[in-house]
């Protein structure tokens, strides 16, 4: 039913959410992405960027619409009942399970503090995967190697400058296979010479074929990486398409944006 | 002044100033001084302390079977009551609102009457139920006993101690997890990891980094506050032995003297116990941990 080359990974229809009952932040969002691509959202800030993220992997819970990932309905399911379709909600291990499928990388990289950067790898691989202990090391450490931090597996994120505990962070989301990298602003938190490791690290994933769907004022990795670049304003998308968009913008407010993070 | 001399590397034309000098401070250390040397020497000359009787009871088979009931009491109540303060504190944070208003009169009730009071009560619950039945409401009823088996003056005394000891410790609990960064638990979930296992593995152990001074600082005023068992009555522990001792043989200052000894070296063992956990749980916040012995880098960064 579901074909990975002609349907998208990632598809969003008409999505709102609205925060304590009355602020509006997503205001009708309709969003794909296909599987192996790259795509870069971009927008003043409140636009609801990291709003929208968080929905797709149930940080929050949408207000309205529907959210798939590969084909599936996220969150709930739909049973037809003798009054029509009905949705039910997921059990906590089955969004556990979905959420699985998306790794998230935050702004604030959130690496637990109380662990080194290679248990910070570990721990899901351990709790989560239920792996063998030795066979955790093994997988965390690769990972390590793979963003450039398996020298300092033995420190502490105190420890590590804000790129490397990012490039970590990246290295304990990848660990978890997950389908889809979902970014957040990764390189926000960085002084600007430590932006450079996280983005070439970022590069470097998606030359190899992940699917990445990337909040960022990177205008130049958006420009360079993304098969797909999509403006966000006030709640809705405004504008979207090939990396072409961000030369020959065609909405007013978008060229706005441009003008001014350029 | 009494920190020891770091080693120091070798510079040419090192700094070696005269420094500030401070009358006010010299004058504030004789006056210290003098007053310390007063006592000493009156506690050597003062025949009323009786410091013979206080080494004869020091070791007294009774005193020290009061010192480990104080510190039976001292630990029990407090593992109760910390496990039941995370469960209230839990409560406190729980969506469903018959939770959270349990919780919240749990505390509202136990924190503002009196603990002497919720002893003489505890002891005194033979007296209101004199048999405890466990069945269905209406039903069938399984197992009876009688109040005073189970009820002894021991466990009324840690019931009482540890209900009392939970509510406190809740709002402490409480703020610890409050500390916590909520990105924290959001990391978790991204990682498909469970309620659970967020709260014991993510959590939880940075939240005791917040918990684990006061808990201390509980567990040591704790200790003192078992020698209130008496109003159970339970007439075991260390402070109601040492005044039992000096009722009888009409040596109040001596045997106050033992009383505070063991008082002292019991909370001294508890300060050097939480100075571990303490060090335990400030993992990876520690400034200058020492990492790292097969790559052999030393990083002292601080945080
Ligand atoms: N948990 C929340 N409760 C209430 N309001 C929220 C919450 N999270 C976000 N908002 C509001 O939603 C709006 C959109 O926020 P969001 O963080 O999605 O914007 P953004 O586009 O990511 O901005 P930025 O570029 O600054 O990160 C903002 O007005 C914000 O205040
Ligand atoms: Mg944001």
């Amino acid at each position: 039913m579901f074909n990975k080359d002609t349907a998208p990974v990632v598809r969003a229809e008409n999505v709102h959410k609205v925060f304590q009952g009355k602020l509006h932040v997503l205001k009708g969002i309709d969003f794909s992405a296909m599987s192996g691509t790259v795509t870069t959202i971009l927008g003043p800030s409140g636009s609801g960027k990291s709003t929208f993220l968080r929905c797709l992997n149930q940080l929050e819970t949408i207000d309205a619409g529907r959210i798939y990932i590969d084909g599936c309905l996220t969150g709930y399911e739909e049973r037809e009942t003798a009054s029509g379709t009905k949705l039910y909600c997921l059990t906590e291990k089955q969004v556990a399970e979905q959420r699985k499928r998306l790794g998230m990388v935050f702004q604030r990289f959130n690496l637990f503090p109380h662990k080194t950067a290679l248990e910070n790898v570990m721990e899901a691989l351990l709790v989560v995967e239920k792996m063998h202990k030795d066979d955790a090391k093994d997988t965390a450490w690769a990972f390590l190697e793979q963003v450039g931090m398996g020298d300092r597996h033995n420190y502490y994120p105190a420890q590590l400058s804000g790129g490397q505990q990012q490039r970590v962070a990246i290295a304990r989301a990848l660990a978890m296979r997950p389908d889809i990298m979902l970014f957040d602003e990764p390189t926000s938190a960085l002084d600007p010479e430590l932006v450079g490791e996280v983005l070439s690290v970022m590069t470097e994933l998606a030359s190899s074929g992940t699917t990445m769907i990337v909040v960022t004022h990177e205008i130049g990795f958006a420009r360079e990486l993304s098969d797909q670049v999509v403006f966000m304003d006030d709640g809705i998308v405004i504008e979207q398409g090939s990396a072409e968009v961000l030369s020959n913008p065609e909405n007013e407010r978008t060229v706005r944006f441009l003008e001014r993070v350029l | 002044m009494f920190r020891k001399k770091q080693e120091e590397i070798e510079i040419e034309g090192r700094i070696n100033a005269v420094p500030v000098s401070h009358p006010g401070r010299i004058v504030g250390v004789l006056a210290v001084l003098l007053v310390v040397a007063v006592v000493i020497s009156d506690l050597f000359a003062n025949p009323n302390y009786r410091f013979d009787v206080v080494g004869e009871y020091l070791f007294n088979p009774r005193i020290l079977s009061g010192v480990m009931w104080t510190f039976i009491l001292t630990a029990s109540s407090m593992v109760i009551g910390v496990v039941l303060s995370m469960v209230l504190a839990i409560m406190r944070q729980s969506d469903n609102y018959v939770l959270r208003g349990t919780s919240w009169f749990f505390i509202w009730f136990f924190r503002g009457t009196p603990v002497y009071m919720q002893l003489v009560f505890w002891g005194l619950v033979g007296v209101l139920y004199p048999k405890i039945a466990l069945g269905i409401p209406f039903g069938p009823t399984f197992f009876e006993f009688s109040t005073a088996e189970i009820f002894t003056g021991g466990v009324a005394a840690v019931l009482g101690l540890s209900l009392n000891e939970s509510a406190y410790m809740s709002e402490i609990v409480r703020a610890g997890f409050q500390a916590v960064d909520p990105g924290q638990a959001e990391a978790g979930k991204t990682l498909g990891m469970s309620r659970q296992q967020i709260m014991l593995r993510i959590t939880l152990p940075q939240a005791m980094r917040i918990i684990v001074p006061p808990i201390g600082n509980e567990t040591i005023s704790m200790l003192k506050t078992t020698s209130l068992v008496l109003a159970v009555p339970f007439a075991a522990d260390l402070m109601y032995v040492t005044d039992a001792i000096a009722g009888r043989t009409f040596l109040p200052i001596p045997l106050l003297i033992v009383g505070g000894i063991w008082y002292l070296s019991c909370t001294s063992v508890l300060m050097v116990i939480q100075a571990r956990v303490e060090r335990y749980f400030g993992k990876g916040h520690d400034s200058k941990v020492q990492v790292d012995k097969n790559a052999n880098i030393e990083v002292t960064a601080s945080v």
